[in-house]
């Protein structure tokens, strides 16, 4: 790589003459090897959907949680370093609060979006922080309806219709782009979703995952929630039979 | 700029008045911290402390009482600003969980404050989502804290709350007063319904031989007269009240509702009547 050796990517506060950050480019990279984490946002919610790489069969299923709850309303998918993720919940947890503390109501989706961003932005901007290696997808439903963002490593977000982020989020981001959102249900969205995890995941190269899903929609009744046992494991159910069926076809 | 992100997020240190907003007291920097964070000292912002002496915006009594199969309370939609009934529409019956129902008397804006910290307790617990939930005790317990806490930095919130709830088949009913004093009885009674309506409530439980024996029906006919007997002879009390139940299904609030009542005596009795 070009920066190596030349010592303009060391530090955070220190530019290269091309004008890059390249501490913060080297921190997308940790997302971009992680377990896929996706969101779709559809007319009655957003669904979030990650690829749990299991590290070792000696941890207890359901460890290392990478969808959390920030508030009743609000759930955030992370991808990267895991320990990274649960800071950044950590701190969305008390955006969250400290607004409702302040207003007395629950935060919405544009303030959460900008409290996280412009909390990651600043790790970006002092040689004696490094930044997150951590992308964080935020789902929430607030008045005006469901909302859906992605925060990268630099404090960079926008709002989406679906996102992808790690490993397989080229993808998963052409899966998504084929659904028809406008119109879709949750409960529709999960399936999907479901179906796109397990599409992307590479058995090759790792092994064992957990499909973690989680929903946030009017059936939630607009809370943030791990999605049902049996509407989980339905979709999942789905899931294994679409791809056992693309293995037969590509054996034909 | 503050270049150590341990503390971005944090409140600057009091004692170091970094923007010179004065009436920062000019005294804070030559007192230490610890000093002023006892109760009594002089507040950071040059003011003196300030501690509730009285209630303001009150709410009356509240009752509660346990019956085959779950708690029953009521409470009525009075709060009154001194002897005047201000607002006729306030709900003193709150849902905590899905099975723990507080009601408060006294200070209706310490309730509101209380409120706010049980929910934040609650969002608390929904975040962890570890399968766990808070039971009515532990909630008790919590509160006792609190109101123990207050009491010992001679700032008490000013009520008395009343909860009541269900976990793993048996009924919980406990009340906590402003010195932080906890209290589990059959049949509770706050404010002018310890003198009033409690009698009538333990008789209503002895004439049975027990709570488990009066039934959902019985407790709210128990409940209805105690609340008719208090708004005959508790001024600070209106005809217009709700009841909670909670049970193993679950918290029902139900919507205000009033009892007959019969004012023809009033005639007969002089400066009142005619």
């Amino acid at each position: 790589m070009s920066s190596i050796g030349t010592g303009y990517d060391v530090s955070v506060s220190t530019y290269s003459p091309d004008g890059r950050v390249f501490q913060v480019e080297y921190a997308g990279k940790a997302v971009e090897n992680s377990g896929t984490a996706i969101g779709i946002r559809v007319k009655d919610g957003v669904v979030l959907a990650v690829e749990k790489l299991i590290q070792s069969k000696l941890l207890v299923p359901g460890a290392n949680r990478r969808i959390q709850n920030v508030d009743r309303h609000i759930g955030i998918a992370t991808a990267g370093l895991l320990a990274d993720g649960r800071h950044i919940v950590k701190r969305a947890r008390e955006e969250a609060q400290s607004w409702r503390d302040i207003y007395k109501f629950p935060i919405d989706g544009p303030n959460i979006a900008s409290r996280v961003g412009d909390y990651i932005a600043a790790y970006t901007l002092y040689s004696s922080v490094r930044p997150f290696g951590s992308s964080t997808i935020i789902a929430t439903m607030d008045k005006t309806g469901p909302k859906l963002y992605m925060v990268e490593p630099s404090g960079l977000y926008w709002g989406y219709h679906g996102t992808a982020i790690g490993k397989g989020r080229q993808v998963a981001k052409t899966e998504i782009e084929k659904l028809n959102l406008e119109e879709m249900t949750c409960r529709e969205a999960v399936k999907h979703a479901a179906r796109i995890i397990y599409n992307v995941h590479d058995d090759a190269k790792d092994k064992e995952f957990e499909l973690e899903l989680s929903w946030v929609c009017e059936e939630s009744k607009g809370l943030h929630q791990i999605v049902p046992k049996e509407i989980a494991e339905e979709a999942e159910q789905l899931a294994k039979a679409a791809l056992n069926e693309d293995d037969d076809m590509d054996d034909d | 700029m503050d270049h150590f992100p341990t503390n971005w997020g944090n409140p600057r240190s009091e004692d170091v008045d970094n923007y010179n907003t004065y009436p920062v007291a000019s005294h804070i920097a030559k007192v230490p911290h610890s000093v002023t964070q006892i109760a009594g000292y002089g507040h950071s912002n040059g003011h003196p402390t300030s501690h509730t002496q009285q209630p303001v915006v009150t709410g009356t009594s509240v009752l509660g009482l346990k019956f085959k199969g779950g708690v029953m309370m009521a409470a009525d939609n009075l709060a009154s600003y001194g002897s005047l009934a201000r607002f006729r529409d306030v709900e003193r019956l709150h849902q905590v969980t899905d099975f723990t129902v507080i009601g408060a008397s006294g200070d209706i804006s310490d309730f509101q404050y209380v409120k706010h910290l049980l929910d934040s307790q609650m969002i608390k617990e929904y975040n962890a989502d570890d399968g766990h939930t808070l039971a009515t005790h532990n909630i008790y317990e919590y509160l006792w804290r609190v109101m123990y806490n207050r009491r010992s930095k001679m700032n008490p919130l000013w009520n008395t709350f009343v909860l009541g709830g269900v976990h793993n088949g048996e009924n919980f009913l406990g009340a906590i007063d402003l010195k932080g004093t906890p209290y589990q009885a059959p049949s509770i009674a706050t404010g002018f319904g310890s003198h009033l309506a409690q009698p009538i409530l333990r008789k209503e439980i002895e004439s049975r031989g027990g709570e488990q024996n009066i039934t959902e029906e019985q407790a709210i006919e128990i409940l209805k007269k105690s609340m008719k007997v208090l708004f005959y002879r508790d001024a600070r009390s209106m005809n217009k009240f709700q009841l909670a139940k909670i049970t193993a299904e679950g918290v029902t609030i139900s919507e205000p509702m009033s009892v007959e009542t019969e004012w023809s005596f009033a005639e007969k009795i002089r400066g009142y009547g005619a």
